[in-house]
């Protein structure tokens, strides 16, 4: 069976050359990088190569690096680590309704723990309003967490203005950057951010690795206690093959950003249009400009999109309805609801998140594939013949005229 | 693509137990495409006791992780599909308002009407899909007039079409069960054939979304509960009860009404006093019972004919007389008086091996049904 990968914001394939700069470290390199002695000395540059290479992508110092275990981890480092060590400051967090699981539910976990969090509502088309998120600073106010770009529409948040704002205010900003990396610059400097988090296996590195951005001066109490590793920062032994592997990827994604983003772009557009021209009742979720050149997250009328994905997927089609959920089965999108799409468009909403190694071929296998599907399972929805009757009757009326 | 003969695919509805593991064992073997889908129907745990488990009860997420193993044995295609909605909606506000109404719900008939032949029937259409089945002990077979009818299981031990008598002739023409013709011997025979986990795994009884503190504690926590007098058939007050939706007619224990006159059983309640109406055993008698949203599956038994009738799913079957009523209502008269004739609970009909059909049992009839 034909297999074809449209889900790169829920993970991407591992590059061979990051794959193959990782092996060693599996093999012959085994020592603790922590060691005096010569087993450690390798490991040890490698780390500070890998260092060095996160801090290139995002414009910083390599000591303003910390690794992590996950995106999710850098998170909630990033959350915790800087609310905790203000709480003499403040109690009050300001968000959005629509960030990643991690964000999120740690952010309600200091709820119940005593922390005041404003959720900002987002408009239709995902974006946040800059005026509303000013307002909501209070004297209380400890940090701003905002993702760069959501990981179900693609939309970018202005996080350039935000930084600005949370500066003004002396207001922390961090920002969660995992679906951002790779695709679209990013530069600590022109974001004004004091924390940001990355994560490897979304740049074609491995899973179980990531990386946090701190700016120096920024105080961050650990949530892994432990050795002296990461400054004291994150407690346990680096994962020096998965480290290496997540250096290189942030390499790759300096090296190579501007042409694979253009040409991942034309074939997002080329589906993007292809399927809102091949089928009727299709829109599209999300700004339609400031988004990642990757994402197209497509609302189709009168279908079940967790129906449509596993009609595509026993074609070998892998695309997703917004986040990939523990249990492997599908929620509503708490996304998709933030930005006031209907119950029904948002379970009919599908997510094509495109990558390096997708080509014009696996897009047009979809646009021949997909339109039949949809066209079948309409045709057992009793809503859509009603819809179909409605149609019917207004072009009788038009021809009668 | 399209429904044409050719088509071999089959959605089976894997729950995780022995039943459903050896149907699609089973089908996969008969050369059909099998792709496995579990529902997702009840979640317990909360953000507060994350990682917080309901044991020991069906669809549960250990559940859908030993399907999922199954079906990676079976090297097939394996789906959860998130019905908690329609599960709330449908099987537990259901659940809850039977027993406010005073009858002892039956959550299993409701859920195969609602979930499994008609939101999962639906899905499974929806991919395409020419059959659902599922691991149920009932057949569907054509008789002698060319429609599909309901059969009993082959063993009677397992016997299930009690549970099923809610199917339509355009779900018994969608949907297959490959038990039917097997002993529960023989299946757990073919899971160790099939080298299932499975094989050896308890049957779950317990009802998928109560958990250890039982049904009583979660109907009260969602409808609240009224206290209220216990009294026998004269009126004469006994004791006080916690709840009518705490007793099932037939009940004997946990009463706590002591004295003389034998023990004493839950006869009726009366909902619109709040009261417990409870007596002696030979009082729990009766001769016939109404049920309502009467569903035919197959022919509506001649006048005079002596049809078998189940009121509950272990119940062996009484020869009964069927009379028709209005808007669906159904009355049947036993041949012999039977006790504890339950509202809420299903009244299905049989002749012979074949469902003729069935309904919700609304209350007990006392005397000659017929006039």
């Amino acid at each position: 069976m034909k297999k074809i990968y449209f889900d790169h914001n829920a993970t991407t394939p591992v590059a061979e050359e990051i794959f193959e700069a990782m092996v060693s470290y599996l093999s012959d390199e085994w020592g603790n990088p922590s060691s005096i002695h010569w087993a450690g000395r390798a490991p040890k540059k490698a780390i500070d190569e890998a260092r060095e290479n996160v801090s290139a992508l995002l414009n910083c110092t390599p000591q303003e690096v910390i690794f992590t275990g996950s995106g999710s981890e850098g998170n909630n480092l990033a959350i915790k680590g800087t609310v905790f060590s203000r709480k003499a400051k403040g109690n009050h967090i300001i968000t959005t309704r629509v960030e990643h699981p991690s964000v999120m539910s740690t952010l309600k976990y200091l709820e119940r723990e005593g922390f005041e969090v404003t959720w900002l509502d987002v408009d239709t088309e995902g974006m946040i309003d800059l005026a509303q998120l000013e307002k909501s600073i209070t004297p209380k106010t400890v940090l701003i967490t905002i993702m760069s770009a959501n990981n179900e529409t693609g939309v970018i948040l202005p996080v350039g203005e935000i930084g600005r704002i949370a500066r003004a205010h002396k207001v922390l900003f961090h920002t969660d950057a995992v679906q951002a990396a790779g695709k679209v610059p990013l530069n600590v400097k022109d974001i004004n951010c004091d924390l940001l988090t990355i994560s490897a296996h979304k740049l074609y590195g491995p899973k179980g690795v990531g990386a946090l951005f701190v700016k120096r001066g920024v105080r961050v109490v650990p949530i892994i206690h432990g050795g002296h590793h990461e400054r004291r920062r994150r407690g346990g032994t680096e994962n020096v093959a998965s480290i290496v592997g997540l250096g290189k990827a942030c390499e790759m994604a300096l090296r190579d950003m501007d042409e694979v983003s253009s040409r991942v772009r034309a074939l997002r557009d080329r589906l993007e249009k292809g399927l809102m021209e091949k089928i009727p009742y299709t829109t599209r979720n999300g700004h339609p400009e400031n988004r990642l050149p990757n994402t197209a997250n497509l609302g189709f009328e009168f279908v079940e999109g967790e129906s449509l994905l596993l009609n595509l997927d026993m074609l070998g089609i892998a695309a997703s309805s917004g986040s990939a959920c523990t249990s492997g089965s599908l929620e509503p999108s708490h996304v998709l609801i933030a930005m006031g799409i209907r119950p029904e468009l948002s379970h009919g909403s599908v997510r094509f998140s495109l990558g390096r190694v997708n080509t014009a071929e696996d897009v047009d296998y979809l646009l021949n594939k997909m339109p039949p599907i949809v066209e079948r399972m309409r045709s057992m929805s009793p809503l859509w013949s009603a819809e179909e009757g409605k149609r019917a009757e207004i072009s009788f009326e038009e021809k009668g005229h | 693509m399209g429904n044409t003969v050719n088509n071999r695919r089959v959605v089976v509805a894997m729950s995780g137990g022995v039943d459903s593991s050896v149907a699609a064992a089973l089908l996969k073997e008969q050369g059909f495409e099998v792709v496995g889908i579990s529902m997702q129907l009840w979640d317990n745990s909360s953000e507060e006791d994350a990682g917080a488990s309901t044991p020991g009860s069906c669809c549960s997420l250990e559940d859908i992780h030993d399907a999922r193993r199954v079906a990676d044995t079976l090297g097939i295609p394996f789906y959860v599909v998130n019905f908690e909605e329609p599960f709330s909606r449908e099987v537990v506000d259901y659940f809850v308002e039977s027993y406010t109404r005073g009858e002892t719900p039956n959550p299993c008939v409701k859920c195969n009407q609602v979930l499994k032949f008609e939101v999962l029937l639906k899905r499974a259409l929806e991919l395409d899909a020419r059959y659902l089945a599922t691991g149920h002990y009932a057949r569907i077979e054509r008789d002698e007039s060319d429609g599909l009818k309901l059969f009993k299981g082959v063993d009677p031990e397992k016997d299930q079409s009690y549970f099923l008598f809610t199917m339509t002739p355009a779900q018994l023409e969608k949907v297959i069960f490959p038990l039917g013709p097997l002993t529960k011997t023989e299946v757990r025979e073919h899971a160790r054939r099939f080298g299932l986990r499975t094989a050896e795994k308890k049957e779950s009884q317990e009802i998928c979304f109560v958990d250890g503190d039982g049904y009583p504690e979660f109907v009260s926590a969602r409808a609240g509960q009224r206290e209220g007098e216990i009294i026998d058939r004269y009126g004469n007050v006994l004791g006080s009860h916690r709840g009518l939706f705490r007793y099932t007619v037939g009940q004997r224990r946990g009463l706590n009404i002591g004295g003389a006159g034998g023990p004493r059983y839950v006869l009726a309640m009366d909902m619109e006093a709040n009261r417990l109406i409870v007596g002696p055993e030979e009082e729990l008698l009766t001769s016939g019972l109404e049920a309502r949203e009467f569903n035919w599956i197959g022919d509506v038994p001649r006048e005079g004919e002596k049809v078998t009738a189940k009121i509950r799913y272990r119940h062996p079957g009484v020869a009964s007389e069927v009379i028709l009523a209005e808007e669906g209502k159904v009355r049947v008269t036993f041949s012999t008086p039977q006790k504890a004739v339950t509202p809420g609970q299903a009244v299905v009909l049989y002749r012979g091996d074949v469902v003729l059909g069935g309904g919700w049992i609304e209350r007990a009839i006392k005397g000659n049904v017929g006039q």
